[in-house]
């Protein structure tokens, strides 16, 4: 392969001077970070209750959280996002008229973060409700029997429990929210992915950009992985053998 | 005290509950007794309406069960339950099991509901327990803690569910003698099990079902001295023959 490697290209400078490469990539990191951060919070907030209602006994809030992960669910990420960056706007006025005025990378930033955290919400929505759904259903007429309330039950009994039995699926879904917020370079967002691609199309050291991306991407999923596993040892519930303690 | 008629419940187009009828009078101990599928648990389930019913009337204490406006939660708190599986919490741990719904029901103290809770555990000889979490007791172990947390609520009556099929045969008196202590002490007890030395000890009355039909509803003495159906004999001498 005739490829003149160049790993010296992070630290030369951009056309036009003043910053180097890689600097434009540790941008992108931090872009990347804030997205998924971000999203990561929505994602898990709206899950929780989506998933939640999908398990109560009145049918109109099973069938609402229904529609809600069927919807995100069924449409692909880079369509969302369009839509938020592109269509959403045009139907609701004051969000066109913030977008016109706003800085457009915050624009970029808001939407992406919405897209991929709805996106995800569908996603996590069906995992709490799998959760959920595999506790004993003593465990809810427990609760019940106490003289709890239904809320009562899902806030001390329910989801408790269920959370724990879904860490190992939360921590994929982590893990891909992370890799799937590459997609908001659709949209003009200056995350890791445009960031490296801009690289490469100024130096044509493709191969170094992507490398050097690849790695950070390993670098934070790892993380990522690591932190939730922690915390999966953290709460595991002694004797609960089903959790995967000890 | 508990006052059933009539109770009919239907799944889709399955009956399992027809016409029943029965009381339980404060201070008394029934055994509900039947093969199992005649819907003996579902009866004692619809008491504190955990299982809803679709004809008929229950009143606790006076109060309408299947009435849309009674407040089910506060009335689920004073009668207590243990089920077969015992559902303890698994993430608390037993003092916090005892503890949950006197704070957030009852809204007593965390001190005072620890103080009640562990006078309960040390009744039913779990004192040392107290710190543990539920998986690390045994099956005997985790419902006597549950009744230590049915008690805790200072319930008007106690409902069981099969609270000794789930156990290992040698766990299966440390259960019942918690059981029959709490007959003794007075507690008006509605109680499903085929303990049947059980029921000779300590019940007033046995309620035998089969079908979804309260097909003997008859004084203790009666009812294993001379049970009048057919079915009633045939389902003692199976259960009574070993």
């Amino acid at each position: 392969m005739a490829y003149d490697f160049n790993w010296g290209v992070f630290f030369e400078e951009l056309p036009g001077g003043d910053t180097e490469y890689w600097e434009i990539l540790l941008e992108g990191v931090g872009w990347t970070l804030a997205v998924s951060a971000l999203a990561w919070a929505i994602a898990l907030a709206v899950g929780a209750v989506v998933g939640t209602i999908r398990t109560t006994d009145r049918p109109w809030l099973v069938r609402l959280g229904n529609a809600w992960v069927e919807l995100f669910r069924n449409i692909p990420l880079i369509v969302q996002l369009f839509l938020w960056y592109f269509v959403v706007p045009e139907l609701v006025p004051p969000l066109k008229r913030w977008a016109i005025a706003a800085d457009p990378t915050t624009v970029q930033f808001a939407m992406a973060v919405v897209g991929l955290g709805l996106f995800t919400s569908a996603r996590i929505a069906e995992q709490v409700r799998a959760g959920i759904q595999s506790l004993p259903r003593g465990q809810r007429m427990a609760a019940m029997a106490l003289g709890l309330t239904t809320p009562q039950a899902y806030r001390h009994v329910l989801l408790p429990m269920a959370f724990r039995i879904v860490i190992p699926p939360l921590t994929s879904e982590t893990m891909n929210l992370i890799k799937n917020s590459s997609v908001a370079l659709t949209i003009g967002l200056a995350e890791l992915t445009f960031r490296s691609r801009e690289m490469g199309e100024y130096t044509f050291h493709f191969f170094e950009a992507f490398t050097a991306a690849t790695l950070i991407y390993v670098a934070i999923a790892m993380t990522a992985n690591r932190v939730m596993a922690f915390i999966e040892r953290k709460v595991a519930v002694p004797g609960f053998i089903a959790g995967g303690a000890k | 005290m508990i006052d059933i008629r009539d109770v009919s419940k239907w799944y889709g187009t399955f009956q399992v509950l027809k016409d029943c009828t029965t009381a339980v009078r404060k201070g008394e101990v029934v055994v509900v007794c039947g093969p199992s599928g005649s819907g003996k648990s579902t009866l004692i389930k619809t008491v504190n309406a955990l299982e809803p019913f679709q004809k008929g009337e229950i009143f606790v204490n006076g109060i309408p069960v299947g009435d849309p406006k009674t407040d089910l939660p506060k009335l689920r708190a004073k009668v207590g339950m243990v089920f077969q599986h015992f559902e303890l919490f698994p993430h608390l741990t037993i003092t916090e099991n005892l503890a949950l719904a006197q704070v957030k029901v009852l809204g007593r103290g965390r001190d005072e509901a620890n103080e009640r809770g562990l006078k309960l555990l040390d009744r039913v000889g779990l004192k040392a327990h107290a710190a543990k979490y539920p998986g690390q007791l045994s099956g005997g172990q985790q419902q006597r803690v549950a009744i230590a947390r049915a008690l805790s609520m200072d319930p008007i009556a106690m409902l069981f569910d099969e609270p000794t099929s789930a156990l290992d045969p040698e766990m299966i008196n440390e259960v019942l003698d918690v059981m029959v202590e709490l007959a003794r002490e007075g507690m008006t007890m509605m109680v499903v099990t085929h303990e049947m030395g059980f029921a000779r000890k300590v019940a007033h009355r046995v309620i035998f079902m089969d079908n979804g039909e309260i097909v003997e509803d008859a004084a203790k003495e009666d009812f294993f001295g001379k049970p009048r159906s057919e079915r009633a004999v045939q389902f003692l001498s199976k259960i009574l023959q070993h």
